[in-house]
């Protein structure tokens, strides 16, 4: 009998269209699975049923001889910060708490019409706002990975998307829905050593998508693999009217398009993401890398992105300046957690709706991003951090005259212990650092795993490529996936 | 254009008034979402998940509410801006569920035009000036709180939030409460010429915020205050005239202008203090990120130019070289209301004077005694000008004429309007050109009255009118004035 956890995207997919096992046989096995993985907390909400309904649509539909969707038969996490009508959705927040949406996003809808099913709703930082998945109203998720000495420490599965890359890294389900505002798609990637992407800023429709900064925030796919990653992009991916930022451009056949061939491409290596005081581990990643892709056909060159240093900085400028105006419509009236003390007036509800409902993350950033709005901060923060942000987008741009894609870290460091890095807000922000900078450019980056950390935990790999070329960008990333070798899996402990 | 002055105990002082006024852009949805902009359907009922500021929903602009925009910008001669940007302008209150308005700040749609005003527009020896317009710029209508429906809570109506307006800025030119009730009432009349706005206050389509310093005659600006969200133009004047004083009397007093927002109460006819600047608000304006720039084709504003209609002072000037009177003119292009009603009588085929008159004498006439509006007119256009073309052709006279309306007037109330042509000859209106006849009665009337006919040979001239009285009376109205004349003066000799 089939282990269906062991069927990425394309095998389901391909099972099911040749007949060679029901889509409910697989819904069934992943049902299972979530249900007996609580200890991992992934999930918020299990839709079991939902999951087995899109299966018995796909074997109805394959039953009568209709053509079947991209990810036909193919169950899927989730994230918590995609609405989905009749399924609560709570950005694992607590102000969101019990908020059942009427509506279903677009790149949710995307995917049912594809022919995915959904097992469940996806724990995260709250509001997507965190690299460790610590800062979720409903309990941190746990990496299935453990560290090589024996220890039984549990992990961070990075973040925001952590209970995307927890799930997958656990076969959970073959693949989960990301969002990425500054590395919430890679980072996790990274730490649980599968594959994701962020598209260029425009592919995904934002719609129904809760918001934190919204010129920032891109949904993609997470994966076991490349091709997987390529599936589901182009399911999610399209035009959509009913957002302004949206790419009026048709979706390319990425699958098809797929070809680690990389004769005549050049691959920049950024100087700037080669920090004092580098991780070993992370530099010998980064050199295998790019002799994986040398050996792929490319060609190396030095390159110089000089503002990267400003990158961080500007980005927790930006990012939370949108999302202290995004979050003021959870204020108790209309929707979720009201919290109505005896006598109480308008202002005293929002204060104490606001204080009850927020995390302390999502109120540090709140009050930061209103800080830099004030008046009298506005130009010499606000103001500068776009120049900055226009900046980083020109560095990328010069860069491209001498090279077609970058090669960098995902991350500075392999997944940290939950509990280690909480304590210092700027120690976390710097996960980030290799990041942000194709978050501000609005450009395609991709994680891939490189290899294993001295400690036995997986490694990331980042592809960074120009604006509307996520073909290439797959491209290097199956190159890569095919010289790594790399084949660890979390022990099943839970 | 006028010298208004407060005459305080330490002398003169000028008044400073710029406006603010804040008009619904006609659309049939608002503007960032497909929702009606109805007005005066039941509380939440034209709200979409976009206007309830649900999470993860997006605006969406609507090119119709810019394209408005831009067209009155044209229509004030304003500069139209092609780049333009919504910014966030941030706040917490009830009936602004995203907890900011798309506004714009930083780069408005519209920029600098300016409108000419006349004191009194039926005056056309009234003087004229140019009041600035700083900027128009579009943003989003907030939602209505209802404080009378619940013992402890206040209910909340979105059924306004998100409708699109545009905020049409004046620069600080106006300077006597006359000259800003002449402003409000010429902009009124450009948004209605235009079709961009309605215009109609009492639904709060348009309301102003008054700001008002006073200063000695040529000085240092003073501080100003803000009136707030004043719904009718009496209103507004009466606001500036009180806040005006108030100021003179605080300075003179020894005290100091604060600036403040102020609210007008209509029934004490007084301003009163809402907030002052130490907790107005920081609205954290940032250009917000769901939006795209606004960006306007060579396409986009032809077709707003092309749109345009003649405006006011353009059809005045037409009208006037017409024929009609300055008066006429003025009267008929004040308010779009009257000038579209007159053009649809010209376009009926009557003759411009003869319309023009008989609109503002008989109709208007008639329309007060009614107390109706124009729009309400139980006579339209079509109806009007068969009327009028009876007297025209000689068919009826002028005094005919009015009986007539008369008629049609009375029939309308009932129900059921006569047309003018059946009134004729129903009741036998057609007038006489029988010249028989009416030598006739002359004869009559003459031989009845030999002193006058004594008097009028022997030089009274003014006479001529009592015969021509008699003489209409004896054929009860329906004979040709013009033969009347003729045949009098042949027997009178």
């Amino acid at each position: 009998m089939t282990d269906f956890s062991r069927l990425g995207v394309a095998a389901i997919r391909d099972g099911v269209a040749k007949g060679e096992f029901k889509a409910v046989e697989v819904a069934e096995a992943l049902n299972a699975r979530v249900s007996a993985a609580k200890a991992l907390n992934a999930f918020i909400v299990e839709t079991p049923e939902k999951a087995i309904e899109a299966a018995q649509a796909v074997d109805a539909d394959r039953a009568a001889g209709k053509p079947l969707g991209k990810m036909a038969g193919v169950p899927i996490g989730m994230k918590d910060l995609f609405c989905t009508e009749g399924v609560q959705t709570t950005a694992a927040s607590h102000i969101l708490e019990g908020f059942v949406p009427t509506y279903e996003s677009t790149v949710s809808a995307n995917l049912w019409k594809a022919g995915a099913g959904m097992l469940g709703k996806l724990n995260m930082d709250q509001f997507a706002m965190g690299s460790s998945n610590e800062t979720s109203y409903f309990g941190n998720v746990i990496s299935p990975w453990r560290r090589n000495d024996g220890s039984t420490a549990a992990l961070a599965p990075g973040g925001s998307s952590g209970g995307s890359s927890s799930a997958i890294a656990a076969r959970l389900c073959p693949a989960a829905t990301g969002t990425d505002t500054g590395g919430s798609i890679r980072q996790p990637a990274a730490f649980v050593g599968i594959s994701g992407i962020k598209p260029t800023y425009g592919r995904c429709s934002r719609w129904g998508v809760v918001a934190f900064a919204s010129s920032l925030d891109q949904a993609g796919p997470m994966a076991r693999d490349v091709r997987d990653c390529a599936i589901m992009l182009e399911a999610m991916a399209g035009f959509d009217p009913k957002d302004s930022t949206s790419l009026d451009l048709p979706v390319p056949a990425w699958e098809a398009g797929l070809n680690s061939d990389l004769k005549g491409k050049r691959i920049g290596i950024p100087k700037e993401y080669r920090l004092d005081g580098i991780d070993e581990d992370i530099a010998k990643m980064w050199d295998n890398g790019i002799a994986w892709l040398k050996d792929a056909g490319a060609e190396i060159v030095d390159i110089s992105l000089p503002h990267t240093k400003y990158a961080l900085p500007a980005y927790y400028i930006i990012a939370p300046a949108e999302a202290s105006s995004n979050l003021a419509r959870y204020d108790g009236v209309r929707f979720g957690l009201r919290d109505l003390p005896e006598g109480a007036g308008l202002q005293d509800m929002y204060a104490a709706t606001r204080a009850a409902g927020f995390g302390e993350e999502v109120r540090r950033r709140i009050m930061i991003g209103t800080y830099v709005l004030s008046a009298g901060f506005y130009d010499a923060y606000y103001t500068q951090a776009q120049k900055v942000r226009a900046l980083i987008a020109r560095d990328f741009e010069n860069a491209w005259a001498s090279c077609d894609l970058i090669l960098a870290p995902t991350a500075p460091s392999a997944a940290f212990g939950l509990g280690e890095k909480n304590a210092d807000p700027l120690s976390m922000y710097l996960n980030d650092v290799f990041a942000v900078p194709a978050s501000l450019a609005g450009l395609p980056a991709m994680s891939v795993p490189g290899g294993l950390s001295k400690e036995g935990l997986p490694l990331g790999l980042q592809v960074i490529g120009k604006a509307l070329d996520e073909q290439a960008v797959l491209n290097a990333g199956l190159a890569i996936e095919q010289r790594s070798g790399f084949t660890a899996e979390a022990g099943e402990w839970w | 254009m006028s010298q208004y002055r407060i005459q305080g105990n330490t002398g003169e002082w000028e008044v400073v008034i710029g406006l603010e006024v804040h008009a619904q852009i006609t659309s049939e949805s608002k503007l960032f979402s497909g929702s009606s902009t109805g007005f005066g359907a039941e509380p939440n009922s034209h709200v979409s998940l976009v206007d309830a500021a649900m999470p993860g929903m997006l605006p969406v602009p609507n090119r119709e509410c810019l394209r408005q925009a831009v067209r009155t910008g044209m229509a004030i001669n304003a500069q139209i801006n092609r780049w333009s940007r919504f910014d966030r302008k941030n706040y917490f209150y009830a009936d602004l569920p995203q907890g900011y308005q798309i506004s714009q700040l930083y780069h408005p749609i519209v920029g600098e035009g300016a409108i000419e005003v006349t004191l009194n527009e039926k005056d056309p020896d009234s003087p004229t000036k140019k009041i600035g317009i700083e900027r128009i710029h579009v943003e989003q209508d907030a939602g209505k709180l209802m404080h009378d429906q619940h013992p402890t809570m206040s209910f909340v109506d979105l059924n306004r939030s998100g409708v699109a307006l545009m905020e049409i800025v004046s620069r600080p030119d106006i300077s006597s409460p006359q000259e800003a009730g002449a402003y409000l009432k010429k902009l009124r009349s450009i948004l209605r010429y235009v079709g961009s706005c309605d215009g109609n206050m009492e639904q709060g389509s348009m309301r102003a915020d008054v700001n008002v310093s006073v200063r000695k005659p040529g000085g240092e600006l003073g501080t100003r205050t803000e009136t707030k969200n004043v719904n009718s133009i009496r209103f507004m004047m009466q606001a500036i005239e009180y806040e005006a004083q108030r100021q003179v009397d605080l300075i003179e007093s020894g005290g100091a202008v604060v600036q403040e927002t102020r609210l007008f109460d209509p029934n004490r006819q007084e301003t009163r203090s809402m907030r002052s600047k130490e907790d107005a608000h920081d609205y954290r304006y940032f250009p917000d990120p769901d939006l795209l720039p606004v960006e306007l084709d060579d396409a986009f504003l032809e077709e707003c130019r092309a749109s345009l209609p003649e405006l006011p002072d353009a059809k005045r000037a037409r009208y006037e070289a017409m024929g009609l009177t300055a008066y006429n003119a003025a009267v008929l292009t004040a308010e779009a209301e009257t000038a579209f009603w007159f053009e649809d009588l010209l376009a009926e085929g009557v003759d411009a004077k003869q319309g023009s008159n008989w609109l503002m004498s008989e109709l208007f006439g008639a329309l007060n005694k009614m107390g109706k509006t124009l729009d309400e007119s139980p006579v339209n256009p079509k109806q009007a000008a068969e009327l009028l073309s009876l007297v025209a052709d000689g068919t009826i006279s002028g005094s005919i004429a009015k009986q007539v309306f008369e008629i049609m007037l009375e029939t309308a109330a009932q129900g059921n309007m006569m047309g003018a042509a059946a009134i004729v000859e129903e009741k036998g209106l057609k007038q006489t050109s029988d010249t028989g006849a009416i030598e006739a009665e002359i004869a009559k009337i003459m031989a009845a009255n030999e002193d006058k006919v004594a008097e009028y040979r022997s030089g009274k001239d003014k006479l001529f009118g009592f015969f021509v009285g008699q003489t209409m009376k004896a054929m009860q109205g329906k004979a040709n004035p013009q033969i009347i004349n003729d045949l009098l003066k042949k027997a009178l000799g």
